[in-house]
């Protein structure tokens, strides 16, 4: 959650920063079937590594990402970035995903803009941009694909897999479709499954951008414009579910820009200044197509519904203890759909840990860093170390 | 080493047995079980530092208010379901007993006996809210808000129809000596039952 305008001011790099990174390109020739029935010819997958794998290539940590995350989870791309990548506050030297010990691999998921083929991808088949016509992708999809990545990089079994929201998802996906191949599942700020209020604000995003006149169906690259209003409406009405109300009332209250009232529409309150800077950054990085294509990820998440609804069935072939965390101010995936999830494993005799961490910042919580939160996750991640034998580089 | 009520409690826990924890603290007792007695299970705890002492430990925990109730726990699913000096904590003791039997076979439960003789001198004959080992709370900030003694337990017991299988009694940091063993009600300053549904 970006506090303030960039600065353009460079600072030296911190000390517990993985550093100056570089993402490389994974290329995969063999087709990728996706659950909506088309198949991938072949597709690209960019991603970052740190830490070092070990010799027994027993230390990696697979990291998810959200709806608008990407690969660019720690460090910094150059000296000149304002800022780290999203998860810098957890994955680093001596942080709760240690790169001292272990070896972190952190993707963009397919259908994303960063990167890995999706929409804004060339399609051979066509010749064109793929824009709408790139097939719809599923959370288990995503987590296929992530298979075929950890096959490219040699690695039989992942320490953990850790993902916050959406993330999340794909790592209670893991342990169900994958469950020799991950030995700790962290599940943080997620829900097995969106409500009826979840997709409700979901669909009003994907109104927003589609009803843009500058959308044209998705083809808007080759009308070469984007839905920029569609899609800074889309991200103006996430954003107000990833905080909470009292996030916002401390961040903004009723804070006027200028002194008095000036009765127009213009900019008065603080809080609208905010989102439509967040709603104008985001518009200007990130493509509609995927947009609408990752919320259609989320509101299709229901492992539960082939089994009847019965969560704990779907778990059932899931081998590796949990780690599920929630955040008591998340009205978007509030703690009840966590501790849904906990219940489940329960009754499905998994092992399960599950904290409720007292935070005033809603959702976005679990981007932030906050001393119970650090306390937990590491204490977690040094046990799946000790457990695994994993030590130390030096 | 474990608390002396928790050592008790270790012989009391058959092999491999599948245990649910209320109030399980640091997570010792679990640990220690799961280690030596190879016994599954979860244990439930509010406070944030027990919570993160489970979890580096490796002991499933889950961050639980024990006046919530059990109701997420499905009847009859553990062999046996062990709540050690949080009994006293309680909104409802009486009821946490219904549910604890309810979700186990079989419950053992320890809390400071407030008929310590300790605890008599304290309020009968110097007049003062006891303050001890067991009770280390002043009158104003406890979390004690149930307290009871030995007898007071096995009436509760008894007048809910349930079956005392075992009792013992704590003192200090040693099981009890053969003078509580007689009086426990007297010379116990923990109390220690093991109890299930009458068949």
């Amino acid at each position: 959650m970006p506090d303030s305008h960039p600065s353009a001011v460079t600072e030296p790099i911190p000390a517990d920063s993985v550093g100056l990174i570089t993402p490389e390109v994974a290329h995969f020739d063999t087709p990728l079937a996706l659950a909506c029935g088309k198949v991938l010819p072949a597709y690209d997958l960019v991603y970052e590594t740190y830490g070092t794998l070990n010799a027994q290539r027993n230390n990696a940590v697979l990291i998810c990402h959200a709806l608008s995350g990407h690969h660019h989870a720690a460090g910094y791309h150059s000296l000149e970035d304002p800022k780290p990548g999203w998860w810098d506050a957890h994955i680093g030297p001596g942080k709760s995903i240690d790169t001292n010990r272990f070896f972190v691999v952190s993707l963009n998921n397919l259908g994303g803009c960063h990167g890995s083929t999706g929409p804004v991808s060339h399609n051979p088949e066509t010749g064109r941009q793929w824009g709408p016509d790139f097939p719809m992708v599923t959370v288990s999809d995503w987590v296929n694909s992530q298979v075929r990545l950890a096959d490219y990089l040699g690695i039989e079994r992942f320490a953990a897999a850790v993902g916050g929201s959406l993330g999340g998802m794909q790592v209670m996906q893991w342990t169900t479709a994958y469950p020799e191949r991950i030995a700790n599942a962290v599940v943080i700020a997620a829900t097995p499954r969106l409500s009826a209020q979840n997709i409700a604000f979901n669909e009003v995003a994907r109104q927003a951008i589609r009803s843009d006149p500058e959308f044209h169906d998705g083809w808007y690259a080759e009308h070469d414009t984007v839905p920029r209003r569609g899609l800074k409406l889309a991200r103006m009405v996430g954003h107000i579910t990833y905080l909470s109300e009292d996030a916002m009332g401390t961040k903004f209250g009723r804070d006027l820009r200028t002194n008095d009232l000036n009765f127009g529409y213009e900019v008065e309150f603080q809080v609208e200044s905010y989102l439509r800077y967040q709603g104008d950054t985001f518009s200007n990085s990130f493509d509609a197509n995927t947009y609408l294509l990752m919320t259609k990820a989320l509101d299709y998440f229901d492992p539960a519904a082939i089994h009847g609804g019965d969560l704990a069935r779907a778990l059932a072939p899931a081998q590796c203890p949990f780690l599920v965390v929630s955040f008591t101010t998340d009205w978007r995936f509030p703690p009840p759909r966590s501790r849904e999830l906990v219940d489940a494993m329960v009754s499905a005799g998994k092992p399960v840990s599950y904290v409720n961490i007292d935070s005033p910042h809603g959702h976005d919580a679990f981007l932030l860093p906050e001393a119970r939160y650090q306390a937990i996750f590491s204490g977690y991640m040094s046990r799946v170390a000790r457990d695994l034998g994993i030590r130390e580089a030096r | 080493m474990m608390r002396a009520d928790l050592e008790l409690i270790y012989d009391w826990v058959p092999q491999g047995a599948h245990v649910l924890d209320l109030a399980c603290g640091d997570g010792t007792l679990l640990e220690t079980l799961s280690q030596q007695k190879n016994v599954s299970g979860y244990g439930l705890e509010i406070a944030p530092d027990g919570i993160t002492a489970c979890i580096a430990r490796g002991v499933s925990v889950i961050e639980h208010n024990l006046d919530d109730g059990l109701g997420a726990f499905a009847d009859q699913s553990y062999d046996l379901v062990i709540m050690t000096q949080a009994l006293q904590a309680l909104r409802r003791p009486d009821k946490m007993l219904d549910e604890m039997l309810r979700v186990g076979k079989e419950g053992i439960i320890t809390f400071p006996n407030f008929a310590y003789w300790r605890h008599r001198v304290h309020l009968g004959i110097r007049g003062y809210m006891p303050v001890s080992k067991s009770l280390p709370h002043a009158w104003y900030d406890t979390p004690n808000i149930h307290l009871s003694t030995f007898n007071d337990f096995e009436h509760l017991c008894r007048d809910k129809g349930l079956m005392i299988v075992d009792r013992a009694v704590g003192v200090g940091d040693h099981r009890g000596h053969w003078t509580s063993r007689l009086w426990p009600n007297l010379f116990g300053e923990i109390a220690i039952f093991r109890v299930c549904q009458r068949t």
